[in-house]
């Protein structure tokens, strides 16, 4: 049996991004969304609230297009599931500033906690290995979440997938704006670029 | 005599040259794919340009996201795909649509001209409605002097007026599919 996770997805978002530096992040939409503006609303966040499956190609692009920062997309069990095959063309396009990292509670959270396919043996890492990625692991506790932290800061020689095993709950509801227009651009000019 | 580049047949004939001259002089950056017959030698073009990252996809959905995020990175970027693909991204189109993220699609057309493969032609069909339903713009071509023409201003419509642009290339221009 699979061990039950005890860790709080607020605490171990927190002790992600406790020294976040200039990391760019792009989250999933549902609580990873929530749990990233939680933690304090940034102007290189881009937070999703819909295109399911596509926080980690966005991180993608954004990742190839900012070669000189890291970039995290910051995503749930569901949303990453959705883009299995977003994995294959990320292994394949070797990203060296694109970590993954996955709030995986095992279940749909959003939509009235309907057990995921991460709770019924599917390891989102070991398909992370078989894409080519350049280091996975799967934490479970708040001291391994602080080491990941410092591992996310240190260079890659590609892609990285963790996946943070958290208690199936739902925490108060942190909301970001949902104009994405506004957040697009407040993102762009946060690395210097003017709005159209 | 006209040389090669002002010969307006040489060029219409070799459109997808131009269409990465157009692409390139509007600074593109990035560029991915779902593989087409009829966009073989465009992909061949961007991948050997080392100022072009080349991305290949296992399906166009995810070129709409990435598109968004070259975006937010400051960077210009084309998607190429065929109309089956079309039918894969429209969830998807939903952040382009919201976010009015700049877009452009270059979509070869099957399943409306001479086609021999019948599963082709219900998405064929479906291409042009269901851009427009989430909130394309589309714009069309049957010939290669009109494709480069279209490609030419919808360049600057997606990058400096923020539109979502599908450019249809219609299956006439591509030819009948050699079997």
């Amino acid at each position: 049996m699979p061990m039950q996770a005890q860790l709080d997805r607020r605490a171990a978002v927190a002790a992600l991004l406790k020294n976040r530096k200039d990391t760019l992040v792009v989250s999933g939409l549902g609580s990873p969304t929530y749990d990233l503006h939680s933690v304090g609303d940034h102007d290189g966040n881009f937070y999703l609230w819909g295109a399911m499956g596509g926080a980690a190609l966005i991180g993608l692009g954004l990742a190839q297009a900012q070669p000189g920062k890291r970039v995290l997309a910051l995503t749930g069990d569901g949303e990453q599931l959705m883009g299995l095959g977003g994995m294959a063309t990320i292994g394949v396009a070797r990203p060296r500033n694109l970590d993954i990292v996955v709030i995986d509670n095992q279940h749909f959270g959003e939509t009235g906690m309907q057990a995921s396919h991460t709770g019924r043996g599917v390891d989102l890492t070991a398909i992370a290995v078989a894409c080519g990625f350049a280091a996975t692991g799967t934490v479970r506790t708040l001291e391994e979440v602080a080491r990941l932290a410092t591992q996310l800061d240190e260079t890659a020689d590609g892609p990285r997938l963790f996946v943070i095993k958290v208690l199936a709950e739902n925490p108060p509801r942190s909301l970001p704006s949902r104009d994405a227009v506004f957040i697009k651009n407040r993102f762009r000019a946060h690395l210097g670029f003017a709005a159209a | 005599m006209h040389s090669l580049q002002s010969n307006p047949d040489t060029r219409a004939d070799d459109w997808p040259s131009e269409l990465y001259r157009i692409l390139k002089a509007a600074d593109v950056r990035q560029m991915s794919y779902v593989p087409d017959a009829g966009h073989s030698q465009l992909i061949s073009l961007f991948s050997a340009d080392r100022d072009v990252t080349t991305n290949v996809l296992t399906t166009e959905e995810e070129g709409v996201a990435i598109a968004a995020g070259a975006w937010l990175g400051g960077q210009r970027s084309v998607l190429l795909m065929q109309s089956s693909g079309v039918g894969n991204c429209i969830n998807m189109l939903s952040l382009s649509a919201i976010g009015r993220f700049p877009l452009l699609m270059l979509v070869t057309m099957r399943g409306e001209w001479a086609e021999f493969n019948p599963w082709q032609v219900p998405m064929s069909r479906a291409t042009q409605p269901s851009l427009e339903a989430i909130g394309l713009k589309v714009m069309r071509a049957e010939t290669g002097e009109d494709l480069i023409e279209t490609v030419e201003s919808a360049a600057p419509l997606a990058y400096e007026s923020d539109q979502q642009i599908a450019v249809l290339i219609g299956q006439r221009l591509i030819g009948k599919k050699k079997w």
